[in-house]
């Protein structure tokens, strides 16, 4: 289904063509978040698409223009936040190197741990909206639980389950406790029977195939020309992964394969965030089995890094710290970094300018759905509105990200 | 690590383009090279086009206002996937003449980080298909995010904390 494929021959010198418009968004329940789409049609099918973004802009650049270094990270958060703890993460990476702070093997390892589960969240998110937009509820409300598993070891972690703020510029707030572990480690053993019958649902079934094969697809050319990165850009068949081309956080110790489609239609987007989940968790078992013993979970940043309470308590150079990172008064070098992450829907970058003073002088984010969304309309012309609906989640467009 | 895609790089641009190239730096691993405004698309397309670069990938576009806050620029992240290398072109000038070529002939996908350039600091692209505010509402007259606008009312005093500088 897909391309203008009928045999009605164009209308020739008999009456002009008329097109009407429809207003899809920006609250239509089936566009996910506040998009508004204003669509030219001919019939059921799409003339033209004028997409309307910024509905909900919150000036993250600017905030961040007054804010100290580690009250950035919840601003991060609400990025994608579907897998917020991925950008907390990037952005603390990006402090890291801008400060040239090197962290412990062990913070790294957990680090992967955390951001593994957020891909999986992130792409469990984006999977089951694209079945239940083809008409599958069922694998939605199955699978959905799973989320609230990973949502709950986030809360051990940090306290907070949706917009995490979690970890710290350096390392961990706290060790992980044994609750924390056990779910995880549970996590791991139960969730490969929840996604096999999820993929059994899905993937192979008839109806799902027919819906979305040769939906909005997009070319390798294209994808590369618009920007494209994550795994809509691995769909149309470029292994390009800043995991593997760019190792972070000790991404090279691990044993993995980036999953590319070929047509970079609905279907392979789907098949690519399928697969990285296996991955993910594949990555997440050798995280869990090599986790380095007998290191702190934070590096030795008194600068960046708050004190445990005791120790402010009893300890003068604590005390200092503590009211110093607490007040933002950490000077930092100066210098401009670009980090970059592969966060859930592709390259998440940090680009931070920082003139020495308490504050980024400029801190931009490049937001990969922002970059990727502009190819929609060219991605939906001519096909019908609901391909154009499952196009639309297939790609995993996030309001938060879209519109900083 | 990128010691020698920076003097590869240096060498090919100065060869090219001679003065156009005003700084050439590695920041944190990051070649960085600072281009005049009149030369930057000739630096881009040759950039994109070269076989050797190949820089065919453009990670970021974005936009900046240098600390006399005078003149603005544009920031280029390019990329090339095949053997990784990255590489910042940056151009500066005059924040009340802010007009640069558009690089959306070379990279269909500048089009969005121009306009939401434009739209933050007012930097017009010349020859963008459709260069209008993306973010913000289309009846808002200034460019936000321009040092001139600062975040909070400057005149309050309630939250002015001597002690700290703020």
């Amino acid at each position: 289904m897909s391309k203008k494929d009928n045999n009605i021959p164009e209308s020739e010198n008999t009456m002009e063509k008329e097109y009407s418009i429809l207003n899809l968004g920006p609250t239509h329940p089936a566009t996910h978040g506040i998009f508004q789409n204003i669509l030219k049609m001919d019939g059921e099918i799409i003339h033209e698409a004028e997409p309307t973004v910024g509905y909900i802009h919150r000036a993250f650049e600017k905030l961040a223009e007054r804010r100290p270094y580690n009250q950035i990270t919840p601003i991060t958060d609400r990025l994608n936040y579907c897998s917020s703890p991925i950008n907390n993460m990037g952005w603390h990476m990006t402090v890291e190197k801008l400060i040239g702070c090197a962290v412990p093997k062990r913070v790294d390892y957990m680090r992967v741990i955390i951001m593994e589960l957020a891909r999986i969240a992130d792409h469990l998110v984006c999977n089951s909206v694209v079945g239940v937009d083809t008409g599958a509820m069922t694998g939605f409300l199955y699978i959905f639980q799973w989320r609230e598993k990973i949502y709950d070891i986030y809360e051990g972690i940090c306290g907070a389950r949706l917009t995490t703020n979690i970890g710290r510029i350096g390392g961990f707030e706290r060790e992980w406790s044994k609750d924390v572990w056990d779910k995880i480690n549970n996590f791991v053993k139960e969730y490969p029977k929840a996604l096999k019958e999820f993929a059994n649902l899905l993937e192979r079934n008839k109806i799902f195939m027919d819906r979305t094969v040769n939906c909005g697809p997009i070319s390798s050319k294209m994808a590369l020309e618009y920007s494209f990165t994550g795994p809509n850009l691995r769909a149309t068949g470029v292994d390009y992964d800043v995991r593997v081309a760019t190792p972070y956080s000790s991404y090279q110790d691990f044993d993995f394969i980036i999953p590319i489609g070929t047509s970079g239609d609905t279907y392979d987007r789907f098949m690519v965030r399928q697969e990285e989940m296996w991955q993910s968790l594949k990555i997440i078992e050798q995280a869990i089995k090599n986790m380095p013993k007998d290191q702190p979970f934070h590096a030795d940043v008194p600068e960046f890094y708050l004190p445990p309470k005791e120790e402010v308590y009893n300890n003068m150079e604590a005390l200092i710290y503590h009211f110093k990172i607490v007040m933002g008064e950490t000077n930092v070098p100066k210098g401009e970094v670009y980090h970059s992450v592969e966060g859930g829907n592709g390259e998440l970058g940090f680009y931070l300018v920082s003139d020495g003073g308490r504050t980024p002088f400029r801190l931009h984010f490049r937001r990969p759905c922002f970059i990727y969304y502009q190819a929609y309309p060219e991605m939906v012309k001519g096909i019908m509105l609901s391909d154009a609906i499952i196009t639309m989640s297939s790609m995993n467009v996030i309001a938060g990200e879209l519109d900083a | 690590m990128n010691e020698e895609l920076f003097n590869k790089l240096k060498e090919k641009l100065t060869a090219k383009f001679h003065d156009a190239v005003e700084v050439s730096e590695i920041t944190y691993d990051f070649p960085t090279f600072t281009i005049k405004k009149d030369h930057i698309h000739e630096v881009l397309t040759f950039l994109k086009n070269d076989e050797e670069l190949n820089f065919h990938f453009l990670t970021d576009l974005t936009g900046f206002q240098t600390e006399d806050e005078k003149h603005l620029g544009v920031i280029y992240h390019l990329h090339n996937m095949i053997k990784n290398n990255r590489v910042r072109i940056k151009t500066f000038f005059d924040i009340n003449k802010p007009e640069i070529p558009t690089a959306t002939d070379l990279w269909p996908g500048a089009n969005w980080m121009e306009r939401e350039t434009f739209d933050f600091y007012g930097v017009r692209f010349k020859g963008h298909p459709k260069l209008k505010r993306i973010l913000n509402v289309d009846e808002m007259d200034i460019f936000p995010m321009r040092k001139e606008y600062p975040l909070e009312d400057q005149s309050r005093d309630d939250k002015n904390d001597k002690m700290f500088g703020r």
